[in-house]
């Protein structure tokens, strides 16, 4: 079929596509509309940083730990083509807290909570708890939605920071361990060149991804299909959805911060 | 007190409902029948406004369901879902005590907690399941507690939907008769949806039997077996013989 119309195939595709968009558009306004407006429920609020943030932890600092004793030997590698080995401190402290840190801090974290998200919405839905909810005078968004898009928006950056420090600590271990280097100067350097718009400007993309990845889960969640197909469905869509849009978002990010 | 008229539904090309008219008085147990598929849930939904009916009115007590001030509208609505709809992140208290918990009728936590646990009580579920979280109960249980978490702010309408699906034969008269009970202690108007007809006779004041998207009968239960309509006739019956087509 698609072979005989390519065509009516690609503009279908891109009215399912646009239509999408907006769904998804109105999703995070309404959602974000929401955020504030009472009733607020801080017991969710609070249950949903644990979820997100804290048991993020572990995952989001062994990705920043390997990442970066990974980046200190690249550019170890890649500097010894120009005699320039001693950028390694400086350029592992820029590719973390500017790029990796958020980035693959973003990805883990998509990869953990938008599907933990979606699964458990999407189970609600399927069940009949929210209607549930509803019938019980509480709204689904301000219930679910607000508090999980809240609470990965504050938490991510936290994240990002953490992950931050790790990475670089990564790449201290691998560049005095292995490649010879000055404890005191390989900090001396990553100390000198960074500057605080780099470390910021990683925390803001954090706080964007954190919305992202939340939003994903929960309006996948929330439009789940039927059954543990359905369900299963929303969670895959979840992820790939937060993770595209993390990494689109940070080409538009880093447009916006560095070359404006 | 509740009354419907001319209520359409539509999915897409699939008319569900084509045009229901029915009337609930207060205080009178209304069961609805009909076969899988027939629109039973979606007209429950409607009322509930958890679904937006197409066309016709909607009215509780002259109020159409649909401009009237949501918060205060579902205070008055109680509702035992299918499964249970028990939240599975929170002890089975918290469940029955959920209204209780926030809203407009926020109690002290220690008092929705006394009350939560009188409800578990009088649906035969005693104080140490409170605790407990609804994935460590069985079906009969957590029907139990969908049942407490109903009648836990003392609505004036309960809705039903297929109480004793899934439920032993013993279970499901169990629940039959809590229902009843609770129904007419609290003198609430009551709407079941079910096909199960042990139910029907054990729930109803009034039977309507809904097929096609439309109520082919409605009467007293005490005149259903009498009735001469050919669809509520073949449905009581089970005969695979009649004017329903059975999917063989």
């Amino acid at each position: 079929m698609i072979l005989l119309s390519p065509l009516g195939a690609i503009g279908r595709s891109t009215l399912s596509m646009l239509g999408l968009i907006g769904r998804v558009a109105i999703y995070a306004a309404q959602a974000i509309s929401h955020l504030v407006r009472p009733p607020f429920y801080p017991r969710e609020f609070a249950q949903a940083l644990l979820q997100i943030g804290w048991l993020s932890l572990p995952v989001v600092g062994l990705t920043a730990l390997f990442t970066g004793g990974a980046l200190a030997l690249q550019i170890y590698a890649g500097g010894a083509r120009f005699n320039a080995e001693a950028v390694v401190p400086s350029i592992v402290a820029i590719g973390m807290v500017r790029e990796l840190g958020p980035v693959l801090g973003g990805l883990m974290v998509a990869g953990r909570v938008a599907s933990a998200i979606a699964a458990e919405i999407g189970t609600m839905k399927v069940t009949e708890q929210i209607d549930a909810l509803v019938t019980l005078s509480t709204h689904p968004m301000k219930y679910l939605t607000a508090p999980r898009v809240l609470a990965a928006t504050l938490s991510l950056p936290v994240l990002v920071a953490v992950g931050d420090v790790i990475g670089i600590f990564g790449g201290y271990l691998v560049g005095t361990s292995r490649l010879g280097f000055n404890p005191a100067t390989y900090l001396d350097n990553t100390v000198d060149f960074l500057e605080l718009w780099d470390v910021l400007s990683g925390l803001v993309k954090g706080a964007v991804f954190g919305f992202i990845v939340a939003l994903m889960g929960c309006y996948h969640g929330m439009n789940s299909g039927r059954g543990a197909r359905g369900v299963g469905r929303a969670t895959t869509n979840a992820v790939v959805s937060a993770s595209i849009l993390i990494l689109a978002s940070n080409y538009l990010l880093t447009e916006l911060f560095f070359t404006a | 007190m509740i009354t419907l008229e001319g209520v359409h539904k539509s999915f897409g090309p699939k008319r569900v409902l084509r045009g229901v008219d029915l009337n609930i008085e207060r205080g009178q147990s209304m069961v609805i029948i009909g076969g899988s598929g027939t629109g039973k849930s979606v007209l429950l939904k409607c009322i509930l406004g958890l679904i937006r009916h197409d066309s016709g009115t909607i009215t509780l007590e002259g109020e159409d369901v649909l401009t009237a001030e949501r918060d205060a509208f579902l205070a008055r609505f109680g509702m035992l879902f299918q499964g249970g709809a028990l939240f599975d992140s929170l002890a089975v208290w918290q469940n029955v005590a959920f209204r209780l918990l926030r809203g407009s009728l926020k109690r002290p936590m220690a008092e929705a907690r006394e009350i939560a646990i009188e409800k578990l009580r009088r649906v035969g579920l005693t104080p140490d399941v409170a605790d407990l979280f609804p994935s460590e109960l069985s079906g009969g249980m957590q029907k139990r507690v969908g049942l407490a978490r109903a009648i836990a702010a003392e609505p004036d309408v309960i809705f039903f939907d297929e109480p004793t699906t899934g439920l032993d034969p013993i279970m499901a008269g169990v629940i039959n008769e809590l229902i009843r009970e609770i129904v007419v202690e609290m003198g609430a108007t009551a709407m079941t949806i079910t096909h199960d007809m042990s139910s029907v006779r054990a729930i109803a004041d009034r039977v309507a039997m809904l097929h096609d998207g439309v109520v082919k009968w409605e009467g007293p239960v005490a005149r259903m077996d009498d009735a001469t309509d050919p669809y509520l006739h073949q449905f009581i019956t089970g005969s695979a013989d009649g004017p329903i087509e059975a999917v063989r």
